[in-house]
């Protein structure tokens, strides 16, 4: 995820933690965050990963006058879906095999952050639920208005040959 | 409330419920928060038809958020220093996710912790680990 300018807002910290489930007033009252240890309102964990936003070109948000490959009068807006439906970590389709996160320093409502990435191995491996799996690391440095890193993010993507089958279930 | 070493030790266990019968809302939710409109999240015809899975499903992302709640909730804010996990198994609307991170050492002011959520079934959804400053 690459993004020149991605600028941490309250609004935005206030909408990612509700949809984590999560009311922790440090991530949304600005009152009651500064009495705390953090002494402000800061993002949560996982906040950095909502930097797609700010990326021009991130292939998993529909752009204006562009196909996108979801449904409408049909079931996939392209003739040919990406990969196996596209996804994740991985570039160009697949799914979300693993996230590392290092933090460095507090990521603060106000901050302004820079996200630049780096590509990082690939590796295959037989799958026993999904055939091929063809795995794709990148690393993302997130760093703040005065040049400090601020988290540093390890993505890995998978490719699978097809959909992954479910592990038995008991019946409910 | 930030977590004192003196309280800790290797092998104790949190648990927590992350989120019981997952709505599908609450995918769409995340989808529009983190920026991540893959519709194999939000779009059942897409994720059916097309994709070939039986229905939507959740963002690893979203479970590991839904995760770090957990952790930030016994660490305190801002504490974390490491947090990293491998998407084991997916999570499907309905799901109910209890999440555990336990204590496997505590040296030079951090605290380190092994990290399973796990859905009703029993199946291991996320497993990872993380870190945090800790007070002496």
């Amino acid at each position: 995820m690459a993004a020149k300018t991605f600028p941490i807002e309250a609004g935005h910290i206030m909408m990612f933690a509700r949809s984590i489930g999560d009311p922790n007033p440090v991530y949304y009252d600005a009152e009651a965050a500064k009495k705390t240890e953090a002494g402000g309102v800061i993002a949560p964990p996982t906040f950095v990963q909502s930097s797609a936003q700010f990326d021009p070109d991130y292939f998993l948000r529909p752009k204006i006058g562009q196909p996108w490959f979801g449904s409408g009068k049909n079931p996939t807006g392209i003739t040919r879906a990406p990969g196996g439906g596209g996804g994740g970590g991985g570039g160009g389709g697949g799914l979300h095999a693993e996230q590392h996160y290092e933090y460095h320093r507090p990521l603060r409502a106000g901050d302004v952050l820079t996200a630049t990435t780096f590509p990082g191995k690939t590796w295959e491996k037989e799958g026993k639920r999904s055939g091929k799996l063809v795995f794709s690391e990148s690393v993302t440095e997130y760093r703040n208005q005065d040049g400090e890193l601020v988290v540093t993010a390890r993505g890995v993507g998978v490719r699978t040959e097809r959909p992954v089958e479910q592990p038995a279930k008991k019946e409910a | 409330m930030p977590l004192s070493a003196a309280k800790l030790k290797v092998g104790d266990v949190h648990t927590a419920r992350l989120v019981e019968d997952l709505k599908r809302t609450q995918i769409v939710q995340y989808a529009g928060a983190s920026g991540d409109y893959n519709p194999l999240h939000t779009d059942e015809i897409f994720t059916t038809k097309v994709a070939g899975y039986p229905s939507v499903f959740a963002h690893g992302m979203l479970t590991m958020g839904m995760t770090g709640k957990m952790l930030t909730d016994l660490v305190g804010d801002g504490r974390l220093t490491k947090y990293g996990v491998r998407f084991t198994s997916q999570v499907w609307p309905g799901d109910t996710l209890d999440g555990s991170a336990t204590v496997t050492e505590v040296a030079d002011g951090i605290a380190k912790f092994t990290v399973s959520t796990r859905n009703q079934d029993g199946i291991e959804v996320l497993s990872g680990y993380a870190e945090a400053r800790v007070d002496p």
